[in-house]
């Protein structure tokens, strides 16, 4: 009786996984494997070789590549900062982190507009110092930017979570067993904190991937990444078949990726309860 | 006590219902009681004065459910998935087109409407290439595409859409992220039409974009005007409506048909074919075509009109605006973009990916 109802409970979620995921990915799937007249086709998964799609592929991966190493980057010395620093309310530096997500992130990437382009506010302080004036906006330098600026409070949330969750008692057994800090660094911390690094570039690498909002605006919709191929393709080409079979193969791609880093995080949790 | 309550409770409600029948009445001049008809309108966003909407039902009794789109290809998705039946529908001239020859459309007697004379004759012409019989398509608004400049950053008055490929501006040209209105231009400059089918053309046209895509600073569509307007940008191609809004932001702004043509576009009403209550549906047609109605949406937009009893009331200054009123001259070279057979629109498609991926 009790564990019908525990069941019950999940109703509605289910409800909304197949509302909104099962149904969706169904519909998806049947359309990136026929073509325009409903036959049964593979064109729409291989389209992925096209020399176009490859070259949006290409940039779709490394400049969400890029993004995720420099949020990492960004994220992984302040969350060692804030485990060593004595300061006593580190939740207060958590709410400065996670204040920018209060805001809509377009309008934020719209911000960022105004600062890089060019006759914007980096542009300006360089001119008033007698500088020559930067060409900032509409490169994929501008995109990977925004994609930071962004994406940024997903991973440092669990890299901190993960830094700051290491027990004191494991650092202060190493250092009695003779390990210099460099070492505690590079074997006791850096592996206890993989976890959090791993679903850091799950949340950062994906939604990065699948981009095209951001590479619009500040990309001045000169560099197409994979996301503006298929949006395109779904409002402008009409090819809802070649969009679906595109969003399949970059769905591959997700998968993959969340496999890799998944199952690291599985790893090192295990490792850190024995 | 209990029965005292409840009468004092009973006095107020049948006053409370006598005023609110007065008011009702002293109203009834104004407004007429709901027929139970309901149209469904469907158009772009921002694109009507709301308050004409309540002022038609409160003139007719009929009821407006107003739907809207931002752009021609998500309209159309959207009307075709079905999920709403729309009675009438403005949308851009190929897009009628293309609705027209899919059977979407039924025909209108604009002859019996009262105020459909208000509308110029040359916008029933213009529209022979969409609507060759002239019975479906009721022009809403108008206007061209064209160049907005900075004339502080220009050497002289700029007249051509040589501008944006002899490599002078490079950096500083806006052109617009939508397929056909970019084709459009290089087309215009090389001097075909921009309805042309012939491969070779397009494919001409196409290079040319090509080598001119590294002096483009942006694709944009929205924020094409705002980036002149800025300063980020030195000169633009843009719709005539958006044209007066950056002009009245920075007067230094100024829009230029160039002379070798351009696109003249024209938004029209169609009814559709799922429209039943085709009396309710011309009431509507009719009624924005009325001169104060046509006017308080030209107030609310600021596009081009075709009504010329709003054109005739208007002041000095808006219609000697080249972005309001286009000069005749102008738009004797301008072309009406219209739907193009499929595989000329898969060329298009894919030489626009390739342009873009470049």
């Amino acid at each position: 009786m009790n564990r019908n109802r525990t069941r019950l409970l999940g109703v509605p979620y289910i409800i909304w996984v197949i509302g909104f995921t099962v149904i969706p990915i169904f519909f998806i799937i049947t359309k990136a494997v026929t073509d325009g007249e409903g036959a049964f086709t593979l064109s729409n998964l291989t389209a992925i070789f096209d020399q176009l799609h490859r070259k949006a592929l290409v940039m779709s991966v490394s400049l969400a590549l890029v993004s995720t190493i420099i949020c990492i980057i960004l994220s992984y010395p302040v969350a060692l900062i804030l485990r060593s620093s004595r300061f006593k309310r580190k939740s207060i530096i958590l709410f400065i982190l996670i204040l920018p997500m209060w805001m809509n992130f377009i309008l934020r990437i719209l911000a960022m507009q105004m600062i890089i382009s060019n006759n914007g506010i980096i542009n300006h302080i360089l001119e008033t110092m007698g500088l020559a004036p930067l060409k900032l906006i509409n490169t994929p330098g501008a995109i990977i930017l925004g994609m930071v600026y962004d994406y940024l409070p997903y991973m440092m949330l669990p890299v901190l979570n993960s830094i700051l969750s290491i027990p004191e008692d494991v650092i202060e057994a190493a250092k009695d067993l003779g390990s210099d800090s460099l070492h505690v660094l590079t074997r006791i911390i850096l592996p206890l904190s993989l976890s959090g690094v791993g679903s850091g570039i799950t949340m950062v690498f994906i939604p990065s991937m699948t981009e095209f909002v951001i590479a619009n605006i500040l990309g001045g919709g000169k560099i197409q990444l994979l996301g503006n191929i298929i949006e395109q393709e779904f409002t402008v080409s009409m090819n809802w078949n070649l969009g679906s079979g595109l969003s399949v193969t970059l769905m591959a791609f997700v998968l993959i990726t969340s496999f890799i880093f998944g199952r690291h995080q599985e790893d090192t949790a295990a490792g850190f309860a024995i | 006590m209990k029965k005292r309550i409840l009468s004092v409770l009973l006095v107020a409600c049948v006053s409370a219902a006598l005023l609110s029948g007065c008011g009702g009445q002293s109203t009834e001049t104004a407004s007429v009681p709901k027929t139970g008809e309901v149209l469904t309108v469907f158009n772009y966003s921002e694109y009507m004065d709301p308050d004409m909407l309540e002022q038609f039902t409160a003139e007719t009794g009929i009821e407006v459910k107003y739907e809207e789109a931002t752009t021609p290809e998500e309209l159309y998705t959207k009307y075709k998935s079905g999920g709403i039946s729309y009675d009438l529908v403005c949308t851009s001239d190929y897009m009628c087109k293309r609705l027209i020859d899919e059977g979407e459309a039924q025909p209108v007697d604009f002859g019996s409407m009262k105020n459909a004379s208000n509308i110029n004759k040359r916008f029933w012409t213009f529209n022979k290439a969409i609507d060759p019989s002239g019975t479906y398509a009721l022009p809403y608004f108008w206007g061209t595409i064209g160049i907005l400049y900075d004339t502080t950053k220009v050497n002289g008055d700029i007249d051509s859409w040589d501008v944006l490929f002899n490599g002078d501006y490079s950096g500083q040209i806006i052109m617009q992220d939508s397929m056909r209105d970019t084709f459009m231009i290089t087309l215009k400059y090389l001097g075909y039409s921009l309805n042309t089918t012939s491969e070779s053309e397009i494919r001409e046209a196409a290079d040319l974009l090509k080598k001119q895509k590294p002096d483009v600073e942006a694709y944009l569509v929205d924020e094409a005007r705002d980036e002149v307007v800025a300063g980020n940008a030195t000169m633009a191609v843009v719709y005539s409506g958006e044209a007066f809004l950056g002009h009245l932001y920075n007067p230094d702004l100024k829009y230029v048909v160039p002379k070798e043509g351009s696109n003249v576009w024209i938004d029209s009403w169609l009814m559709t074919k799922n429209c039943t209550n085709t009396e309710a549906a011309q009431k509507f047609l009719d009624y924005l075509c009325r001169p104060d109605v046509a006017t308080a949406n030209f107030e609310f937009i600021y596009y081009s009109t075709p009504n010329d009893a709003v054109i005739k009331n208007m002041d000095d200054e808006l219609k000697n605006d080249p972005a309001i009123i286009p000069p005749d001259d102008s738009v004797a070279v301008c072309e009406v973009c219209t739907q193009i057979d499929s595989e000329t629109t898969e060329l298009y498609n894919e030489l626009w990916k390739e342009l873009k991926a470049q």
